[in-house]
Order: structure tokens, then C-alpha cells, then sequence
């Protein structure tokens, strides 16, 4: 079952007609157990610029691979405080106060009574208030976790491999980057093949 | 539930084993089945016969909306059946029920996942869909309803020439807020969760069109575990962001009413009562629309009787909830012995709406207690109709709740009744034109069920479990320190 079927002189039809530059080797895995076995190999090996590619988030893969915890959380927590700053100001300016500022154009608030209520009607001020911060931290939330990732990047040199589209469907991916700075063409590949995988395939920058 | 063949596994996931998982995935035992089944929608050349006869009419119903709107903004709200007491009526209705239809999706995407409900993963997609589509559906009336469409943009604080602002003591504008920023957050944790099944959907494709409409909005997502961590802590966070805001959103709405001094109307139990009744209503309509979905599509493996069993308890629950506020509210009537109070409430059962009141009652207090029997809850037809009662009953509440106290309040001088005209039917019936529309196109073009999400339930994702492989035995040594992750 674990023939390595590509080098890459193998893989001739994936590749660019002039030889370029590597981008790095993948190996594929036939389950998340293996592939987990096989990256707590890849990070005590020491490698930094690696990366598994699963078709769901496998568990416990985080840990194997000595994934950092992310600051996402933090950033949520400001922009979620931001809202509701910036909603308790918009009220009080538009409802409360009377200030002439300038916010792109000149803006007056407007005090005004309503059913005996105080201008600055706090209680009043809470709904919106809330909703704005879950709007702002929403936002922050799922912006930042595209950039953080670094996406939207709609080309990748992994999409070159034909191989590789099964990272979203049924199999799973160890990609190990030239840039490493332990990557050596054939000691890398050679530590591959020491993990088992079902293949290995080189792909071009 | 299925006949099957030799080679696959009979399995009755409805019966309840103690100390074992019902399995959430029936007959596939390999991912690529799991994609196989659900891009197979998406990537047919036709869809089934029944989509395009149901496409036809949900676009006739559609353009009766249209129409509507159309005659409407031409002509001025008179067309509508509303006068001097009842200024509210069949608009507000609807606006409350769609509202209400789409707290469902978010109690199963966001509610269920931080309670780890797994079973959430085979039906989050298309009720957090059905979410999407009502609240658009919901935006439309209060739009309409102001009567100068073109001055809708008042109800946003825009700096303009007149200085003029909207008024935030007033919990109409927290409405405004609630509900767009609903809408914002319901369709970013969407399209979030959907972007790794759009781009198995980009993998797969054959036609360049298809490549390239799902890769731009598969963002270029190649899986990759650092990009998976800092995804999963974003999906947590919405899912907690999403819970309290799908919690204040009928809250606010039910604000709409219960701040007003209206008999009736003036009642502290209306928050928990509306989202119980949203919750309620909602899941009808999931069940409502999974049932065809699954025949149609051949998704029986996938959303399986065991997630339609569940959802029915969640209606039993949600429905016994939705009972008790209805007599809780005689008996404050009674208790806080206030004549109006009492008047509307008797008024409300025994008055000229008596009918509505009773289509109430039976449609969302009796139907949903015949889910206490297993056959009923486990039986495709008896649901399906089941369901349609509680749709039928939970459309009822809104108009008894508004119409009732609208037409007889204090002075019996002031009272009218509301009788709608052929607009308000036209534009009540319409707007489900506009929901199935939207959702016939998503169920044709975008994945129906959350294949990463299904993937990752199945006892094979498990990589020291059944997806342990050939190096299953490590996982021993390693697999405890990792779990916490």
C-alpha cells in the first residue's frame, strides 16, 4: 500500500515545462492517526517551516505539531470593547448631548425630551451598546482570523499537485518547505519515506 | 429506515443504548463518501425534477411579492387593511414570525456547539441558511412598513443636513440594531463555517466557471492546521459571541411591545416567552424544510431520523415552554387584578378573534405534546404535518399578541377590527416566494451539509480511536498530554 510513487522526475505533468525553483515536498497519509504519528516526527525533528493539511480539524494535531496558542481571543476582546465604547458616545452625542464636532462633515447632536426621560438615559443606552459590541467583535473575529492566516490567497504553489486536492476531501498532507532551514532536498526526503506515507511528491514554486 | 443492500449495515440510530454514541453517520465509513454525497447535489447536471417545479413556484410567489411592494410604495400603506387603532398588523406579524423562524439556526450552530451537541453538524448548514434567508425575509416588512420606503435610511444614525437623529430610548432603534447586526453575525459565522466545504467544492470542480466562483470564495483555504487552529478559535468565538445575541435579539423585539403601556402588550414574561417561541417556530421550519432536503437530495445517511428525532424533542420543549406562557399570562391577567389587563386577555380568547386565539392554542399547545411519543417523533409524514401545524400556530401568536390588543384597548370608542386586504395576503403569502427562492438556490449551488464538520464527528476522524491507522498504537503514549489542546 505504501508504494512512494512520485519523485520528482515522476511528476513531469504537474510541473512547469522550464524547471523551477522547489516549493517544498508533500506526503500524503491515509488517516489522522497517522498523520499525527508523523508530525510529532516532523516537529522533534526540528523543522519550522512545515505544515499538515487535513480536511477537518483533526484532534489533538495542534499539540503534535507544537502549534502555539493563538492571540486571536485578545484582539476579540478589544474590538468588542471598541463597540461598546463607540456605541455609548454615538448615543450620548446624538441623544444627549449638544456638541458641534466634526466627523467627516459637522455634526450637532440633539438633545431632546421624550416622555420625561433625562437626556442621558443610560438604562436605554444598554441594548445597543451590547449589540455593537457583538458586532465589532464579530468582525474582528473573523477578519483577523483570515489575515492571521494569511487569506484570502487564492494561489498557492500546493495547488499545483492534483495530489493535493484530496487535502480537502478524504486524505492528509505533511508539506515540508525549501525554505526551511534544515530542508535539504534529499535528507528531506529521505526523512519522509521514514514516516510512512502512502506518497511523496515534490512541488514547484 | 432505508432498504439496504448486503453489503451495508442496518442501523435504527433512534434507539437510545446507555454508555454507547448512536453513530451520526449512517452506511459511509470513508470521508470521500461523506464529500461524494453531499457535492453530488451541487455538481449534478440537473437538479431533481422536484427542485425545478418548486424553483418555478417559489419565483411566481416571489414576483406576487414584487408586486406587492411595488403597489405599495406607488399607492401608500392604505393599501393595506391597517386603521387607526390597529396601525400594526399583518407587517409586524411577519416581520416577528420570519425573525422568529430564523432563532433555530443560530441555536444550532451557535447554541448546541458550545453544549459539544454533535449531532448539530449534519443540519447546522442549512438552518444557519434558513437563518440568512428569514432574517432578510424579516427585514423587509419594518422597510416597507414606514411607508416612504426612500426615508428607510432614517432609521440609521447618518450624519445629514437636516441634523436630525434617530431616537435611541426608543426600543424600535434597538431593533434596527438587534437585527442587523444579527444578520451581519449569522452571515459571517455562515459563510465562515462554509469556507473549507467551498473549497472542497473548488477541488472537485470540473468547469472553469465553477473552479473559479468557488475558489474565490474558498478564499484560497488549503486546510492547513495553523490555518485550522486560529479557524477553530474563531468558530468558538462565534458560536459564543452568537449565543447571548441570538438570546437579545427576540428579547429586543419582544421590547418592541412589552415597553409600550398597551394591555396585553405590557408584560415582563415577553422576552423568554419570545425566544422560546422563536426557538419553537424555528425548529418547525428546519424540520419543515429537512424533510423533502433529505428525500430530494438523498441525504438520509447524513441527516439521519435521529436528528429529526431530536429536533422534534427540542419542539416538545420549546412547545411545553410556549404553553406555560400562555397561561402564565391569564393568570397575571387574573392576579394583577388590572380590569384592562384582564379585559384583554378574555377579550383575546372569548372576543371576535376568538378563532385566531384558538388556532393559537391548538396549533402550538396541543400539536407539539403528540411528540411525547416515540412513533410520532420517528415518523417522516406525521412530522412533516406536525410541523407545518406549529408554523401555521406560531404565525397565529404574532397576529393574536399584535391585532388583539391593537384593536380593543382602553377606550371602546377608539376600537376597530382589522380585516387584511388582498395586499397584506399578497405580501404575507410572497415572502415565502422570497425564502424558498433563496433557499432552492442555495441548496443547488452551495454545500447543504458542513462536510468538514460531518468529517470530523465520525469515529474514524479520531486519530487514537478507529482513524488510528497503522501507527494506532502510539497514540497511547502521546494521546493524553495532546487532548487539551
Amino acid at each position: 500500500m505504501a508504494t512512494i510513487v512520485t519523485n520528482p522526475s515522476d511528476t513531469k505533468a504537474e510541473q512547469p515545462a522550464n524547471p523551477a525553483k522547489l516549493y517544498g515536498y508533500i506526503a500524503e497519509f491515509e488517516t489522522p492517526g497517522d498523520l499525527m504519528a508523523a508530525a510529532e516526527k516532523v516537529r522533534d525533528a526540528g523543522y519550522k517551516w512545515w505544515d499538515c493539511h487535513t480536511p477537518f480539524p483533526v484532534h489533538g494535531l495542534d499539540g503534535a505539531m507544537g502549534i502555539q496558542r493563538t492571540w486571536l481571543p485578545i484582539f476579540v476582546f478589544f474590538a468588542g470593547m471598541t463597540g461598546t465604547i463607540a456605541a455609548f458616545f454615538l448615543q450620548a452625542f446624538t441623544n444627549s448631548w449638544d456638541l458641534h464636532v466634526w466627523a467627516g462633515v459637522w455634526v450637532t447632536g440633539y438633545p431632546f425630551l421624550i416622555s420625561g426621560k433625562p437626556a442621558m438615559s443610560l438604562p436605554a443606552f444598554i441594548p445597543v451598546m451590547f449589540e455593537l459590541t457583538i458586532l465589532f467583535s464579530a468582525l474582528a473575529c473573523v477578519k483577523l482570523m483570515f489575515l492571521f492566516n494569511g487569506l484570502p490567497q487564492l494561489y498557492h504553489p500546493l495547488f499545483r499537485s492534483h495530489r493535493f486536492r484530496r487535502a480537502t476531501n478524504d486524505r492528509f498532507f505533511i508539506s515540508i518547505e525549501a525554505r526551511d532551514p534544515k530542508f535539504l532536498p534529499r535528507k528531506t526526503e529521505e526523512f519522509l519515506r521514514t514516516l510512512d506515507p502512502v506518497a511523496i511528491e515534490a512541488v514547484e514554486d | 429506515m432505508t432498504t439496504l443492500d448486503s453489503k451495508t449495515l442496518i442501523v435504527d440510530n433512534t434507539v437510545d443504548a446507555p454508555g454507547e454514541r448512536a453513530p451520526l453517520v449512517l452506511n459511509m465509513d470513508k470521508f470521500s463518501q461523506v464529500t461524494a454525497t453531499v457535492c453530488r447535489v451541487n455538481e449534478a447536471d440537473k437538479a431533481p425534477f422536484a427542485w425545478y417545479v418548486a424553483f418555478a413556484g417559489a419565483l411566481g410567489l416571489l414576483s406576487v411579492l414584487g408586486a406587492c411592494i411595488g403597489y405599495l410604495i406607488i399607492t401608500g400603506v392604505g393599501v393595506w387593511g391597517l386603521n387607526n387603532p390597529v396601525m400594526w398588523a399583518y407587517d409586524i406579524t411577519n416581520f416577528v414570525f420570519w425573525v422568529g423562524i430564523g432563532h433555530a439556526g443560530t441555536l444550532i450552530s451557535a447554541i448546541l456547539f458550545l453544549f459539544r451537541q454533535k449531532w448539530r453538524t449534519g443540519i447546522n448548514r442549512f438552518a444557519e441558511a434558513m437563518t440568512i434567508f428569514a432574517v432578510i425575509c424579516a427585514g423587509t416588512f419594518p422597510g416597507i412598513h414606514v411607508g416612504r420606503v426612500w426615508f428607510a435610511y432614517w432609521l440609521f444614525p447618518i450624519p445629514n443636513q437636516m441634523e436630525m437623529w434617530p431616537q435611541f430610548r426608543s426600543p424600535l432603534l434597538w431593533d434596527v440594531f438587534a437585527v442587523s447586526t444579527y444578520f451581519t453575525v449569522s452571515l459571517l459565522f455562515w459563510y465562515t463555517g462554509m469556507v473549507p466545504d467551498l473549497a472542497t467544492l473548488r477541488d472537485r470542480a470540473k468547469g472553469k466557471v465553477q473552479q473559479l466562483a468557488y475558489g474565490i470564495f474558498a478564499l484560497g483555504w488549503r486546510g492547513s492546521n495553523r490555518h485550522w487552529h486560529r479557524y477553530e478559535r474563531a468558530y468558538l468565538l462565534l458560536a459564543a459571541l452568537s449565543t447571548p445575541l441570538v438570546l437579545s435579539v427576540h428579547s429586543v423585539v419582544s421590547f418592541d411591545f412589552a415597553t409600550s403601556q398597551l394591555p396585553g402588550w405590557h408584560t415582563t414574561i415577553f422576552p423568554p416567552y419570545f425566544v422560546a417561541g422563536a426557538i419553537f417556530s424555528g425548529f418547525a421550519m428546519v424540520v419543515t424544510l429537512a424533510v423533502p432536503a433529505r428525500e430530494l437530495f438523498g441525504l438520509k445517511d447524513l441527516i439521519t431520523l435521529r436528528h429529526l428525532d431530536n429536533m422534534n424533542k427540542v419542539i416538545l420543549v420549546t412547545g411545553c415552554m410556549v404553553g406555560y406562557a400562555y397561561s402564565m399570562e391569564f393568570f397575571i391577567a387574573w392576579y394583577s387584578g388590572a380590569m384592562y389587563e384582564k379585559f384583554a386577555f378574555i377579550n383575546r380568547a372569548f372576543g371576535q378573534y376568538w378563532w385566531a386565539y384558538w388556532i393559537m392554542v391548538s396549533c402550538n399547545v396541543i400539536t407539539p405534546q403528540l411528540f411525547w411519543f416515540k412513533r410520532i417523533r420517528t415518523s417522516i409524514p406525521l412530522m412533516f404535518v406536525l410541523s407545518l401545524f406549529v408554523n401555521v400556530g406560531m404565525w397565529f401568536e404574532r397576529f393574536v399578541i399584535i391585532v388583539t390588543s391593537l384593536a380593543n384597548d382602553f377606550l371602546p370608542s377608539s376600537w376597530d377590527l382589522f380585516t387584511p386586504t388582498w395586499v397584506d395576503i399578497g405580501t404575507m403569502v410572497g415572502a415565502f416566494g422570497l425564502f424558498f427562492t433563496l433557499f432552492l438556490l442555495f441548496c443547488r449551488y452551495l454545500p447543504m451539509i458542513a462536510m468538514a464538520e460531518v468529517k470530523a464527528v465520525m469515529p474514524q476522524a479520531d486519530p487514537h480511536g478507529a482513524g488510528a491507522g497503522k501507527h494506532g498504537h502510539h497514540g497511547h503514549a502521546h494521546g493524553h498530554d495532546h487532548s487539551h489542546h
